[in-house]
């Protein structure tokens, strides 16, 4: 009877509190809205964590103001001498053996939790069936390669809903950091190895969040690491197979538009020592300097962090310093007038494969 | 060459100042220059949180913002926290075990110019070039990556002050082993004796992994050397392994004093002596030991495997357990005791909440998993900043105001120091309460500006609020430290009537010699022990005599000059022909003034008893 009312009222705190947390953040963001197995286990070991420490401090709390209200000076109370105590076994035993329970009860989760989300033997069989996505990090900019269809793309991740979806993580130049906060965190990128993890998007809620997720850098790694963020499409499986064939075949369109061709031709001149632009791109990784542009109009944002419209691309083209400090795209091209500006931007906006 | 009672010129103090060897006079320079930079961490913060009040914000550029987001925290922990930890130890650890000064007082005034002139190399940056950027953590791939000279300030700055702290550790090791009065045992010795001892047991061994790592940084940086180049077999991950071994136990370095000059005010001013008192020590120890146990917990998300992972999240658990044994002594030391709210125990009171705050959130980033969440977000900046100043600055700042009157001889006033209190306190919990919500709901530390529409704005500008009432108390504090100094009154031995540990029983401040005759020590709070058996002095263990006392010194100051002209030197080698040897020319003339040292025989002087006697009369007729 007396366990039941103890369960009972952890439950009943524990779902007050995720009442209360869930009204924080943004469903594409929150780590309290999450949207995944992985970030639903993380969760729930917070709200378990939180609901323990809950108690403590409530606990600590009540002596607290009962002490410092029953035991101040007061008047006419200037000589009192308080007994000296030296003090008390029992409630020492008490207060050793208490948090120790309760630590064993954060810490089983704790371990049991670590050892499930480390689990990557799928994407490490010979004969995988699982979707492996290979993360590069770089000064500002991410690239999204998948290794089993051949396909690359840039900045915004396109993932398949209701499975788990494995990644390899590094880096190319200094430490970031991967996060994806409302579906799983975190994992490093680091610059001397390979790490790995796998991360599962819920259709359902998914499709609550409007199936694009805001994916974060949580490593200093430079002036503009507050602006290196990315974008995550998450599509029903079906959707997915239908974006990785229009990725695989993907062709340069021949235009007839002159602008267009102006535009191409100072891209050729220009831009296409780092960028490729088709998502087919066998060179290897240390060939690709900059994001690859095969599905750039398809992007949800400018740098990844304006608004995706040919104003803020011409803005960033004209002055890629000003939107992120630090980048390594200003200074590597001549300047472009506002005609060379139009022409590319025009171009820019025909790579695409939907 | 007594300089008891003498009427001094401004340069004649300055000279004093500068060769005393008196750890009392060193805990006032500790005092003066951690406060200078604790004031300038407090203005970066300010910038900080001007630049993050609103999204898109330009008050500072990106890469400025690297710069002032780095000093602030290598400032605050190593220039501010530290020196001022190291003001409260020497200023009162000798007066408690009933000793005369520090076991070694030479290298007491070495580890204080050590320091100081490590912190202005450091802070000498901003007008060289830049600022190091990179964190205070200064993770390898970014720091070597980074363009301007701001990280050879920050690994030749931070091993010059490093030295200085290391033998500050030493000495207090030795002082504390060697120098107890009779009668003064080790369980009866005061609780912030014990978190000094332990502290320094830390000390050494925390800061020899940090001077490593900075070795290999340097060599890396100025002198082509490849520790942390994984394309040339090194690796980046050692640094922070290294970096971590040190940086875990420096939060406990920082906080264990803070502990014990909690448990010396509980006490004071609940008029009761410290519940459990051996089990406060036999925490204290353990926390310490824990401490060296539990650094990977900084790096979960490193990709160290699951086992690791696993191990640290336990191991870091399990602190936990030593501390909440330490807050409810705390709380039942003050059950059934007297209370009086003064200025240092309205903060040891506040610091009870406000650090189980940020030891529940320690536990919840310990737990593995749910940290690749937390990690690297604004989560663990409210968390840190929970422990570092509602425990550490709660802690200064209530020491400062206890034993304010003990190093310079005035009470604060009790009503500012107060309205600094509340001020404090209230923007404290507005900084950074909201803060743990900003990072759960996605937002990363370090980072210069936020985009609107993430849900971030509310929260940063309550952050900003907060930390200008935190500013505000810091102006009152300032305001009260001058008028204090001007118009303050002379106060006796005892001025909070209730002290208890042997401090209290010398005049303030103390005497040069601090005790005319060694006490002998009749068990914990000693003091206390002779008030309520009738005495007013306490029991002597040795007649009266000649005092013997150590003779001031330059060198100290010549020695830890000669290391900032190296610095210097070896920072622009690369860049200008007069760089090696204004190096050399610098490391000659430490070398040089080190054996002066040695070769000079210096026996001191004696304070003749006559001098000593006519001193006490003065100082109890004050």
């Amino acid at each position: 009877m007396k366990k039941w009312l103890r369960n009972w009222r952890l439950v009943s705190l524990v779902s007050a509190m995720a009442l209360l947390l869930a009204g924080c953040g943004k469903p594409f963001l929150s780590t309290l809205q999450p949207a995944g197995e992985v970030a639903d286990m993380q969760y729930k070991l917070m709200l378990l964590s939180t609901a323990i420490m809950v108690i403590v401090i409530a606990v600590v709390t009540i002596i607290f103001l009962y002490v410092v209200t029953r035991f101040r000076r007061r008047k006419g109370e200037e000589n009192k001498i308080p007994k000296q105590v030296e003090g008390s076994h029992t409630l020492e035993i008490i207060w050793t053996v208490i948090p120790i329970i309760l630590l064993i009860i954060l810490a089983v989760p704790t371990v049991l939790y670590t050892f499930k989300l480390a689990d990557v033997k799928p994407m490490n069989k010979k004969e995988r069936d699982v979707v492996v996505v290979n993360v590069r990090a770089n000064l500002y900019w991410w690239e999204f390669e998948y290794p089993d269809y051949g396909i690359i793309t840039s900045q915004d991740l396109v993932v398949p809903t209701g499975e788990r979806v494995y990644f390899n993580l590094k880096a190319s130049d200094v430490k970031h950091s991967f996060w994806i906060p409302a579906v799983g965190g975190k994992m490093d990128t680091n610059t001397d190895n390979t790490n790995q993890f796998f991360l599962t998007f819920d259709d359902k809620r998914a499709e609550e969040a409007g199936r694009l997720f805001y994916g974060k850098c949580a490593e200093l790694c430079g002036p503009s690491h507050a602006l290196m963020d990315f974008k995550v499409k998450a599509l029903p499986r079906g959707e997915f197979d239908q974006w990785v064939e229009k990725m695989k075949n993907a062709k340069p369109v021949a235009s007839t538009d002159p602008v267009v061709k102006q535009g191409e031709e100072i891209f050729n001149k220009s831009c296409i020592g780092c960028h490729a632009v088709t998502p087919v791109d066998g060179r290897p990784e240390q060939a690709r300097l900059a994001p690859n542009l095969g599905n750039f109009a398809d992007r949800e944002r400018i740098a990844g962090i304006l608004e995706h419209n040919e104003e803020n691309l011409k803005a960033w083209l004209k002055d890629p310093e000003k939107i992120k400090p630090g980048n390594k795209m200003t200074g590597t091209y001549p300047a472009l007038s506002d005609e060379e500006l139009e022409a590319l931007t025009k171009y820019l906006m025909t790579l695409s494969v939907q | 060459m007594s300089t008891l009672a003498r009427k001094k010129g401004v340069g004649a103090v300055i000279w004093d100042y500068l060769t005393t060897v008196d750890h009392k006079k060193i805990a006032i320079l500790y005092l003066i220059a951690g406060g200078i930079f604790f004031l300038l961490g407090g203005l970066e913060a300010m910038i900080i949180r001007i630049q993050l009040a609103v999204p898109n914000n330009d008050f500072i550029s990106a890469g400025f913002y690297n710069e002032v987001l780095t000093m602030h925290g290598t400032t605050m922990i190593f220039l501010a926290a530290m020196p001022l930890v190291f003001a409260m130890m020497n200023a009162v650890v000798p007066i408690q075990i009933g000793a005369r000064d520090v076991a070694f007082p030479f290298l007491n005034a070495l580890g204080f110019w050590l320091f100081f002139f490590g912190g202005v190399f450091l802070n000498l940056s901003w007008f060289l070039g830049g600022a190091p950027d990179a964190g205070w953590t200064s993770y390898a791939s970014l720091s070597l990556a980074s363009p301007t000279h701001g990280i050879d300030f920050y690994v030749l700055g931070l091993q010059i002050s490093g030295f200085g702290t290391l033998i500050g550790g030493i000495n207090f090791l030795v002082t504390i082993i060697n120098m107890r009065a009779p009668g003064m045992t080790y369980m009866r010795m005061p609780m912030f004796t014990w978190a000094t001892f332990v502290t320094s047991a830390l000390i050494l061994f925390a800061f020899p992994p940090l001077t490593v790592g900075l070795i290999f940084m340097m060599m890396d940086r100025l002198f082509g050397g490849n520790f942390f180049d994984p394309a040339l077999g090194g690796n980046t991950i050692i640094w922070e392994h290294l970096f971590w071994i040190f940086g875990h136990p420096e939060v406990y370095i920082l906080v264990l004093p803070a502990f014990g000059i909690f448990s010396e005010i509980f006490a004071t001013f609940s008029r009761k002596r410290l519940f459990g008192y051996s089990s406060m020590v036999f925490a204290t120890v353990l926390i310490g030991f824990l401490g060296f146990m539990v650094w990977a917990h900084h790096m979960f998300t490193v990709g160290m495997g699951p086992i690791a992972n696993a191990i640290f999240a336990v191991a870091t658990m399990a602190i936990a357990v030593p501390t909440g044994i330490k807050i409810f002594n705390w709380l039942f030391t003050m059950w059934g005791g007297s209370i009086r709210f003064t200025t240092p125990m309205m903060y040891a009171v506040a610091f009870i909440p406000s650090f189980v705050i940020g030891g529940v959130t320690g536990v919840m980033n310990a737990t593995a998993a749910a940290d690749y969440q937390y990690h690297d977000s604004y989560f663990v900046v409210a968390h840190f900043h929970y422990v570092i100043v509602g425990g550490v600055v709660f802690a200064l700042l209530a020491g400062a105001h206890y034993w304010w009157p003990k190093m310079f001889g005035k009470m604060l006033d009790e009503k500012l120091g107060k309205v600094t209190f509340w001020l404090f306190f209230i923007g404290f919990h507005l900084t950074f309460f909201i803060q743990h919500f900003l990072g759960l709901m996605g937002m990363p530390r370090r980072v210069f500006t936020f985009l609107p529409g993430q849900g971030f704005e509310t929260g940063n500008m309550i952050s900003t609020i907060g930390a200008f009432f935190m500013a505000a108390g810091t102006i009152v504090l300032l305001a009260n430290v001058v008028i204090t100094t001007v118009k303050g009154k002379r106060v006796g031995n005892d001025p909070w009537e209730d002290g208890r540990t042997l401090e209290w029983a010398v005049s303030s401040p103390a005497p040069e010699y601090n005790f005319a005759q060694t006490p002998l020590v009749r068990g914990l709070d000693a003091y206390w022990i002779e008030k309520m058996e009738g005495k007013k002095g306490l029991t002597p263990a040795e007649p009266l005599g000649d005092i013997h006392m150590p003779n001031p010194s330059i060198l100290p100051f010549v020695i830890s000059l000669g290391l900032f002209v190296a610095a210097f030197g070896f920072l622009f080698h690369n860049d200008h022909a007069w760089g090696t040897p204004v190096g050399v020319v610098g490391l000659l003339i430490t070398l040089g003034a080190m054996f002066f040292r040695s070769i000079i025989d210096d026996h001191g002087f004696h304070i003749h008893k006559e001098e000593v006697m006519e001193a006490e009369k003065k100082g109890a007729g004050a």
